[in-house]
């Protein structure tokens, strides 16, 4: 939990540094030496949306990689501002997305939907368990929560905004998630996963239960998002659907990190760290758990109302506990709480059934064994993971740049 | 705290690039195998007896014809339905070993949706954006199917011969490309009542219905036949939950004799093994869909088998058992050598049946056809010659199927058909159909008409 850098230029702490000091002089060129990559890499991206054909889509991942080098590296100096930073990082990251998909096929842009529908519900658990210390095994289920107040609302109100749509699943989700808090805020380690087990079984089944309200077996359908006026007619609705996915995806990232480092962010992982010395130094446990938990439960609101966007439908065998367990695996593999970990765990999930139907078919194995195989490898790289690298792919690449010369040493993690 | 803010700057940069390779690397993989699985356009014209042919639609090349189909090859409703697809490939790689349709090859890709809609979704975007299929092709399940319904209409892809019941397919203002197949469960509900009302007169009747369309749609079919006074209960059951017993309590606590059951096999096995706990006789008039006497048999096992013998049930195609049929001959022959694994049981017929279907549309538009020009020719309905029991009831208004199906019970293990079959639309209006059934051509292969 704590720093420690070896930051040569590094200002003193900022418990020493008095406001509205000039910075350094060094630090204001870095900090103009920023904005200039920023400007030349939305240029170089501006280009190359220009450009057909495959140079396009390498390009612009080319140019993904050499900024996430150079940003890593520390050769440029990032704003000091958390909120600034979010924002130019997510800016220019969903730039690079945004035109990424623009130069890829139908099916990969509802891939990336698909992806970026799992991104706020896996980064809403990752906090939850990587900052918090509360295991939650029942996200899929507050996931269906928001997909079914997606598909609620526009059963009855078919023209409404896609925004209205998702910030009402978002609330109904969190007042969800604080009712379950509140039930589970006195349980710990295995019997909160216990108790968010049976929310992960028993929810779906309303859907079943109140089948005039919520559509039983076969489910809500969801009106199929078409892209609005502004974009050409040809512009197709996979596309559009990965477009809101991945302005959605950021800005959850964005409040998540700002989140994270802020006051609050620091209360959680000192609960997280030692409930009792917490309460000593005045932070109110059960509240605090609370709030975590409800801002999780938002997070996998608004990725359950993208689900059922994408889907076109909110039904009960979608939401099934091996989605819960997908989300914990997704997390795991990702890197517990790093909130770029969360990308690579959705992608995994995504990419983890793709990979074992495709190895399936090549090795000719049974269908049972086919249709079975994703939740036995999501169990398989659980202990995997837990044993052998922990820290999940994320964990993996800061010790890839560790291991580099030439680029900064990277410090301990604060955990 | 700027170095962990920097660090975490570079967390999010460091994200942005790997989102860029990762999905780089995937649209780059994902546009080969479509290159490497049938496009249009590869290869030039190929002339054949008769004329040439040109890669005239996405999905149709010189030499081959891509078709997909989503199937629950794994799930709740894997046991007896998995073998539908792999039958009806069994039937096209017969076509194709005897010159195919038009000299050019079918391919058919069939995944795997494990009956979640969700998955289904998926799947058909990936047969139609990834793929690049002609058509979908006898995708099977309501929930399932209606997930795609839409996208499948909007992109203005055929999506032929729905293995499904529901009425929902039939909807040709909304959704123009899509056709259904077997007799809607309205139909059968109807033909069933009218059966009912004339041999159980008196005796009090009970439904257990799956609790979405195909119960529905199967219970408005039934109530328009069977007065209101004779059902004294109706019981849903739902495909996630096995324990039926409280359905089958409630129904035999009511004194029902006669139980109609609108039910998957694996659910009409577990109605009948929980009456047997309970000591529960009454007469099973089970739907089409649930009642393929060689898949209950497998769920039953030996123990269980007796319980089959007396259920009332429908068909609309030749049944697995009756060997002296010419087309059940020819099927088993077509099983044997290209599906020998599977039990020849009703789900094979059906996947056969289906795929013959399929074939004679395919003759009937002729040697270059487009996406469109296959949906005229379905609803142009020549469809004479095939092994269903009464006509399909296609045109520009109509996409619903086999038009009726023909009443029957079990004994000794067979399915033995009484009366006639009955032809039926969706508001009633039930005909008795006697036409001589077809014989199959010699070779197994339609001809075409137009």
């Amino acid at each position: 939990m704590t720093d420690t850098t070896s930051e040569p230029r590094a200002p003193a702490p900022d418990v020493a540094a008095p406001t509205g000091t000039t910075p350094p002089p060094s630090a204001a060129v870095g900090a103009a030496a920023t904005a200039g990559i920023a400007v030349v890499a939305l240029a170089l991206l501006a280009l190359l949306s220009q450009v057909h054909g495959k140079v396009a889509p390498w390009g612009i991942a080319g140019l993904a990689v050499v900024l996430g080098v150079t940003a890593f590296s520390g050769r440029v100096t990032l704003p000091a501002s958390p909120l600034l930073r979010h924002l130019l990082i997510a800016a220019v990251g969903g730039a690079l997305v945004l035109v990424f998909s623009d130069h890829v096929g139908t099916f990969s842009d509802f891939q990336i939907a698909q992806v970026a529908y799992f991104v706020p519900a896996v980064a809403g658990l990752n906090v939850l368990t990587g900052h918090n210390g509360q295991l939650s095994l029942g996200h899929g289920a507050l996931m269906a929560v928001g997909a079914y107040t997606a598909a609620v609302l526009m059963t009855h109100q078919p023209h409404v905004a896609i925004v209205v749509l998702l910030v009402a699943a978002v609330a109904v989700t969190a007042l969800v998630g604080a009712v379950v808090g509140v039930a589970a805020a006195r349980l710990r380690g295995p019997y909160l996963a216990g108790a968010t087990l049976a929310l992960a079984v028993a929810l779906p089944e309303l859907a079943t239960r109140y089948r005039s309200i919520l559509g039983g077996e076969q489910g809500l359908s969801l009106r199929t998002l078409s892209s609005p006026g502004w974009l050409s007619p040809s512009f197709p609705p996979e596309r559009w659907l990965a477009w809101v996915g991945i302005v959605s995806g950021l800005v959850i990232l964005v409040l998540l990190a700002n989140l994270m480092v802020s006051g609050r962010g620091r209360r959680w992982r000192t609960v997280r760290d030692d409930e009792t010395a917490a309460s000593l130094v005045g932070v109110n446990v059960p509240r605090t758990q609370v709030n975590a938990f409800v801002v999780s439960a938002a997070c996998a609101g608004l990725g359950g109302a993208l689900y059922g966007l994408a889907n076109s439908l909110a039904n009960p065998a979608a939401f099934t506990v091996a989605l819960s367990f997908g989300l914990l695996t997704a997390i795991v593999v990702g890197g517990v709480g790093s909130l770029a970990g969360s990308i690579w765990g959705a992608i995994a999930l995504v990419y983890i059934p793709h990979l074992t139907n495709s190895a399936s078919d090549h090795y000719k194995l049974g269908t049972s064994v086919k249709g079975n195989l994703p939740l036995a490898i999501y169990g398989l790289v659980l202990v995997g993971a837990m044993l052998v690298f922990p820290e999940g792919i994320q964990g993996g690449l800061r010790r890839l740049g560790r291991a580099i010369p030439g680029l900064r040493p990277r410090a301990v993690e604060r955990r | 705290m700027t170095t962990t803010a920097h660090r975490r700057g570079m967390r999010m940069a460091a994200t942005a690039a790997a989102i860029g390779l990762l999905a780089a690397a995937c649209s780059s993989s994902s546009s080969k195998s479509s290159s490497s699985s049938s496009s249009s356009g590869t290869g030039g014209p190929s002339t054949t007896a008769g004329g040439t042919n040109t890669a005239s639609a996405t999905g149709i090349t010189a030499s081959t014809i891509t078709i997909g189909s989503h199937q629950p090859l794994s799930g709740p409703a894997a046991p007896g339905y998995s073998e539908i697809a792999p039958a009806s490939n069994a039937y096209f790689q017969y076509v194709n070993a005897h010159g195919g349709v038009y000299g050019r090859n079918i391919v058919y890709k069939y995944l795997d949706d494990g009956y979640n809609p969700a998955t289904t979704v998926t799947d058909v975007h990936q047969l139609v954006q990834q793929d690049n299929v002609f058509a979908i092709f006898n995708g099977l399940g309501t929930p399932t199917h209606l997930a795609v319904e839409d996208f499948l209409n909007a992109n203005k892809v055929p999506d032929l011969f729905v293995a499904s019941g529901c009425t929902c397919w039939n909807n040709p203002s909304k959704d123009p490309y899509t056709f259904g197949w077997q007799p809607d469960y309205t139909i059968e509900g109807e033909i069933q009542g009218q059966y009912i009302k004339q041999n159980y007169a008196n005796e009090k009747v009970g439904y257990y219905l799956q609790n979405d369309e195909f119960g529905t749609d199967g219970a408005k079919g039934l109530d328009e036949q069977i007065p209101a006074s004779s059902v004294v209960s109706r019981q849903t059951y739902d495909p996630t939950n096995i324990n039926v017993g409280p359905q089958i309590a409630a129904l035999q606590a009511k004194g029902v004799q006669v139980v109609v059951a609108y039910s998957i096999p694996a659910f009409t096995a577990l109605a009948l093994g929980a009456a047997a706990k309970l000591n529960y006789h009454p007469t099973w008039v089970v739907s089409n869909v649930g009642s393929d006497v060689p898949t209950l048999k497998g769920l039953l096992g030996t123990a269980g088998s007796p319980l089959i013998e007396g259920i009332v049930t429908d068909d609309y195609v030749p049944n697995s058992g009756d060997t002296s049929n010419p087309w059940i001959q020819l099927f088993k022959q077509i099983h044997d050598q290209y599906d020998a694994k599977a039990p020849f049981d009703g789900n094979v017929i059906y996947g056969l049946s289906a795929a013959y279907t399929f074939v004679q549309t395919m003759l009937n538009a002729g040697r270059n056809p487009t996406r469109d020009d296959v949906v005229k020719v379905v609803e142009a309905d020549h469809y004479a010659g095939g092994p269903y029991l009464v006509p399909f009831s296609f045109s520009s208004s109509n996409h619903q199927g086999v038009s009726g199906t023909q009443m029957g019970t079990i004994k000794n293990g067979v399915l033995v058909t009484t009366g006639t079959p009955y032809t039926a639309t969706d508001t009633g209006n039930i005909q008795p159909y006697t036409q001589a059934p077809s014989t199959p051509p010699a070779n197994g292969i339609p001809t075409a008409s137009s």
